[in-house]
């Protein structure tokens, strides 16, 4: 065996040892936390969703108000500093609905005021939300090319 | 009924994804990634449409509704202009998300200052 | 005479002690309300210590932990030759912003959290070899800008899985000095100096990185684990002693976890360090209530506890001599995006009680 599989194996062999001893959170306990955070956030999307509708905003319209409304509370919560101790309760229950992205966007943009409006807020805004833009904005492009293929070479009407 | 739906199957999206965080090494960031281009993809295929249709705001609400909203839009853009709406589909689609999260946020910046986490 | 004894790979054993004059240490709110809360000189309730920024309010305290120090040795900034510092902070931002301005020769430091023991090793190799009559040593981390620089903006809704570490909002700051403290500051009502004894740095070990391989910057105490086994085994080599020769070998931030490893990897050395062990990351909090998870880290942790709770434990006559022994993992935003493995350091300094009167 050389040196290098000898040193992989050792290292390895830690990696297990490290697992082992490490606590996690219970995972049981943090989906229901998940469920329940996650849950809310989009019952009240619903009741956004329906109070649109019922003043005769048709579905996409309604959609969109959602999203406005799901993201100003977000960012205002942010602001307080009470999405942190919603996302830390709630785990991916806070993370996974749009509050959550709108979340990422405030908090960079309220920490990094300080390195200025261009290269502090103007760049770092985008530290974690601008992966989410970029790959779904890409990939829903490279489905899109597909779907065009398709079209013109008559495979869908 | 509409809202009991959106509650359990927005909570159970959340839930599921909850096992990604805990159980893998993967950082929020990448979670948020994996969500979206699902969502995209799930509808391309025209599977999602059928569960918004059902779930409404607890399969909208998730980011992979935003997926679906940019796939959507993309569609929609390639049906009406052509090679065109390859690159207008996108963006247009997501405008409101994208542009509400940012204009807020940098209006949030200029009224909040950042605080100790507790 | 040579001042110093070169001893094993890496270590040397000081022939004249160095003497530690003087220790200062600041701490935030969440550490003023842990168990060493009457320790500190100083806690600061407000988090950016009257500055606008993050990183000015990291630099503000590390200055004010030097100024205090100087000013408990009785000693003016003028009166020292060089200081050793340094942070977490991209390019020791924190260092050459706030402590660089009190206008003495200044060697910037990055160690990670080993930092302590790093500006402590190099100040007393500086004393011990008589390019320095007074040096100061200090660093210092502050929670929200290591945050800001490792991980998230601190309004990320993140979980912070349970191997996950509190970075200690801390300074702490030493000056050494190649004569023992004068009289007239021995009488002074700090506790470090009461009586006619004081603490000394006898020898040091100097880390090597080790890598294991591990890519978790979540579970920084598995990562620093290995460096501080190596360094503490070099170290009881070099020196021939047994860990039961010191009263505490004192880590620096393994945390619980790190703790753990520590103790097995000594142990399938045939070494058992069980009875002497302690690690200022599992001192500066209380694990049960503060919701700190791992423990504290980052250098002000090592500095702050050392400053604090440890030095005044040799003076008190508490201790006779320990080992101390901050660990740092040496990771970068950019290493960790590129997928690196994170490396760990570990400095050790023997600290112990010595008879001010006799030598002065």
């Amino acid at each position: 065996m050389t040196d290098l599989q000898k040193k992989k194996q050792q290292q390895k062999k830690y990696e297990q040892y490290v697992r082992e001893i490490t606590p996690v959170h219970s995972l049981p306990i943090n989906m229901i936390r998940a469920f329940f955070t996650g849950g809310i956030i989009c019952f009240l999307g619903q009741c956004i969703l329906n109070f649109a509708k019922s003043r005769g905003a048709d579905q996409e319209m309604a959609g969109s108000w959602c999203t406005l409304i799901l993201i100003l509370a977000s960012v205002i919560l942010t602001g307080l500093n009470l999405y942190p101790k919603i996302g830390k309760f709630g785990g991916a229950g806070a993370l996974v609905p749009i509050t959550g992205f709108a979340n990422s966007v405030a908090a960079s943009a309220i920490e990094f005021r300080a390195e200025g409006q261009v290269f502090g807020i103007g760049c770092k805004i985008f530290t974690i939300a601008g992966p989410v833009i970029l790959y779904g904005i890409f990939s829903s492009w490279i489905l899109g090319v597909i779907y065009y293929i398709l079209k013109v070479i008559g495979v869908i009407a | 009924m509409d809202y009991f739906h959106a509650f359990w199957t927005g909570g159970l999206i959340c839930a599921l994804v909850q096992i990604l965080l805990d159980r893998t090494k993967l950082m929020p960031g990448r979670v948020m990634v994996i969500l979206v281009c699902t969502g995209s993809l799930l509808s391309a295929l025209g599977i999602y449409r059928h569960f918004t249709d059902f779930a409404g705001a607890g399969a909208s609400v998730p980011l992979l509704g935003f997926g679906q909203v940019l796939w959507e839009g993309m569609k929609k853009a390639i049906d009406q202009d052509g090679f065109m709406g390859l690159f207008t589909g996108g963006f247009q689609a997501c405008a409101v998300g994208v542009s509400a999260a940012l204009i807020f946020s940098y209006l949030a910046s200029l009224i909040f200052r950042p605080r100790m986490k507790e | 005479m040579k001042s110093s004894k070169q001893l094993g790979n890496a270590s040397l054993a000081f022939q004249t002690p160095v003497y530690i004059h003087s220790a200062a240490s600041i701490v935030g709110k969440k550490e003023g309300e842990g168990p060493l809360s009457s320790a500190f000189d100083m806690i600061c309730d407000d988090p950016m210590f009257g500055a606008d920024t993050w990183e000015e309010a990291e630099s503000t305290m590390q200055k004010e932990a030097a100024s205090l120090a100087i000013g408990k040795a009785g000693l003016r900034p003028e009166d020292i030759r060089l200081l050793f510092a340094g942070d977490l902070l991209a390019q020791s931002m924190a260092s050459s912003f706030g402590i660089a301005g009190l206008g003495i020769p200044f060697y910037g430091l990055f160690g990670a959290c080993s930092t302590m023991g790093e500006s402590l090793s190099l100040g007393a190799m500086t004393v011990a070899a008589g390019y320095g009559d007074h040096v100061l040593c200090a660093t210092s981390s502050h929670f929200a800008s290591a945050e800001k620089e490792f991980r998230f903006p601190l309004g990320y809704g993140n979980q912070r899985p349970l191997s996950a570490s509190w970075t200690v909002t801390g300074s702490g700051a030493c000056v050494l000095g190649a004569a023992p403290p004068s009289p007239a500051v021995l009488g002074h009502s700090d506790p470090l100096r009461r009586a006619d004894t004081c603490a000394v740095i006898t020898g040091i070990t100097t880390g090597r990185l080790v890598d294991y391989g591990l890519k978790d910057s979540q579970n920084m105490g598995a990562c620093m684990a290995p460096a501080a086994s190596d360094t503490i085994e070099r170290h009881l080599t070099d020196f021939e002693r047994s860990p039961l020769f010191y009263d505490a070998i004192v880590t620096g931030d393994l945390g619980a976890i790190g703790q753990q490893i520590l103790l097995d990897l000594l142990k399938e050395k045939g070494i058992d360090l069980t009875s002497v062990h302690r690690d200022c990351g599992l001192m500066i909090f209380d694990g049960n209530t503060q919701d700190t998870h791992a423990g504290g880290s980052g250098c002000g942790c090592a500095a702050s506890v050392l400053c604090a709770e440890l030095l005044p434990r040799i003076i008190s006559g508490e201790w006779k001599r320990f080992l101390f022994v901050p660990t740092g993992a040496l990771l970068s935003k950019v290493s960790f995006n590129e997928g690196d493995s994170v490396p760990g350091i570990a400095h050790a300094v023997v600290i112990e009680r010595a008879d001010a009167e006799k030598e002065g």
